[in-house]
């Protein structure tokens, strides 16, 4: 069973969310991470772009699969993780911590609100795991 | 429902992520991929490989249906010998690739689990006056390979058979780790290695005893993605992705497994005359320059000109980068062209490169 922080918020596109004041942090979920398997590049957005909920801002190629990464929040983002450039094996192994992905100026923080808690997502895992 | 092979219980034992392939329940990964990939290339890694299919072909005239049925020569073999090879429908599209061993008592062709069933059928119909027997010998029997260039190394200990003696292609019968089965050099790694045949109820058995004895050197199961990765860095076509029915082995670069100096087979003047005519579109090996990675049915391009589309594509562990198996039309296959393949992310640079991707593998 994947891991679930209870701290988080998750989209249902399976990306986390950790909001501190008016920046979220944000990456993709450890059961994301799991199915695409051993990532090995990320192509991440550029610095100071404005993005709204659910805009594609970034793919993430796995050896076998690709995804991309949408914007769970809308905002302007202000910082991307750089190491994932040389490193992008970091979302397997800590997709939680040092395999975070981007931060987000947020414009409306009260977007936030409908994201899903853990509860509701541990349980969205289940009905899509049947 | 999805069938098990004989070594379900331990491939789930070991952590085996299981998913649905060709009507089995077949493990994808364990550790990881790429850890299992490059395992195989450096030391040594075992491979669940029983969903494929085993079909005994006996009988009088086993040999004349065989040489009738695919458009290998199998009039050659010795005894113990294996041949690659494909069969055709009679316009040239390609039923099936498979391998055929000679064996004491009987010819063993093994297919592709996804065609399994098919391929028996087309044979059957096929097999009308010869005097041939066919009889599925897929579930009574167990297949594992054995690949990595420490393969042979960590089988001699299970067995007194001098396994060094053996040559490519080649095999023997034997008792190894306490069973008797046929062990055979052969695999789909490019890496020197072996494929194990025996009784399915002697599974347990023999998969404990080699993971036991290759501890030393490593041993790891590994999942049908390494053996994806694995084998395309070698450029072994993969049936349903770079051959089917609708390619015919000279346009796929097979025409080295297509004898035309044996007696009349399947298709013969159809692939006689598309040598001849040289075929309009050719299998290549595509190498990304930059840091796309293809996936199948992208399309290739030259000046904005549709070339074909890709047909196996991946990040290849070894090389870092992506690679592509596809077709393009010809003119474009020469190795140094430069082409574009566009991809999810936009169109990336790729050249033509000479088979295979991975030059250092243990097989030459």
């Amino acid at each position: 069973m994947a891991n679930v922080l209870e701290e988080l918020k998750y989209s249902k596109t399976h990306e986390w969310v950790r909001v501190e004041g008016n920046v979220a942090v944000i990456g993709i979920t450890d059961f994301a991470q799991g199915e695409l398997s051993d990532i090995v590049m990320v192509e991440l957005p550029e610095v100071g772009r404005e993005v709204k909920v659910e805009d594609s801002i970034g793919v993430i190629e796995a050896v076998k699969a690709v995804a991309d990464l949408y914007s769970p929040l809308s905002g302007k983002i202000v910082e991307v993780n750089s190491n994932l450039g040389a490193a992008p094996e970091t979302i397997n192994k800590d997709p939680y911590g040092e395999g975070w992905i981007l931060k987000l100026e947020l414009s409306d923080p009260s977007e936030a609100e409908k994201l899903m808690d853990a509860a509701a997502y541990k349980e969205f895992l289940t009905s899509e795991e049947h | 429902m999805d069938k098990k092979t004989p070594f379900f219980d331990k491939v789930l034992e070991a952590g085996g992520r299981i998913v649905s392939f060709a009507g089995y329940q077949m493990p994808v990964q364990f550790e990881g991929l790429l850890a299992e990939h490059q395992k195989v290339r450096e030391s040594v890694g075992v491979f669940d490989v029983s969903h494929m299919g085993r079909v005994e072909v006996k009988g009088p005239q086993a040999l004349e249906f065989l040489q009738y049925l695919v458009t290998n020569d199998v009039a050659s073999l010795d005894m113990c010998q294996a041949v690659y090879t494909v069969m055709c429908y009679e316009d040239g599209g390609i039923v099936d690739d498979l391998l055929i061993y000679l064996l004491p008592e009987y010819y063993l062709a093994v297919v592709n689990a996804a065609n399994n069933e098919k391929d028996q059928t087309w044979m059957r119909e096929q097999a009308s006056g010869f005097k041939v027997e066919i009889v599925d010998r897929t579930a009574e029997m167990a297949q594992l390979a054995v690949q990595g260039p420490k393969s042979e190394g960590v089988l001699a200990k299970l067995t007194s058979a001098d396994l060094a003696t053996i040559e490519f292609y080649h095999g023997v019968e034997t008792e190894l780790a306490g069973v008797r089965m046929f062990c055979s050099r052969t695999g789909y790694t490019g890496e020197d290695g072996f494929e194990l045949y025996f009784p399915a109820e002697n599974a347990g058995q023999v998969w404990d005893k080699l993971l036991e004895a290759g501890k030393p050197e490593g041993i790891v199961p590994v999942g049908l993605g390494a053996r994806d990765t694995l084998r395309m860095e070698m450029k072994y076509a993969l049936y349903g992705n770079d051959i089917d029915k609708q390619t015919n082995p000279v346009e796929a670069g097979l025409s080295w497994v297509v004898k035309f100096d044996k007696p009349d087979f399947i298709a013969r003047d159809v692939l006689l005359k598309v040598k001849e005519e040289r075929p309009s579109r050719r299998l290549v090996c595509l190498e990304v320059q930059g840091s796309g990675i293809p996936r199948p049915h992208d399309v290739i391009l030259d000046e904005g000109e549709e070339l074909g589309v890709v047909t196996s594509g991946t990040f290849s562990p070894s090389l870092r980068k992506g690679i592509a198996l596809g077709y393009v039309k010809r003119g474009f296959h020469k190795s140094g062209t430069e082409l574009k393949i566009r991809t999810r992310r936009g169109d990336v640079a790729a050249v033509v490169v000479k088979p295979p991707f991975y030059k250092n593998a243990s097989h030459k």
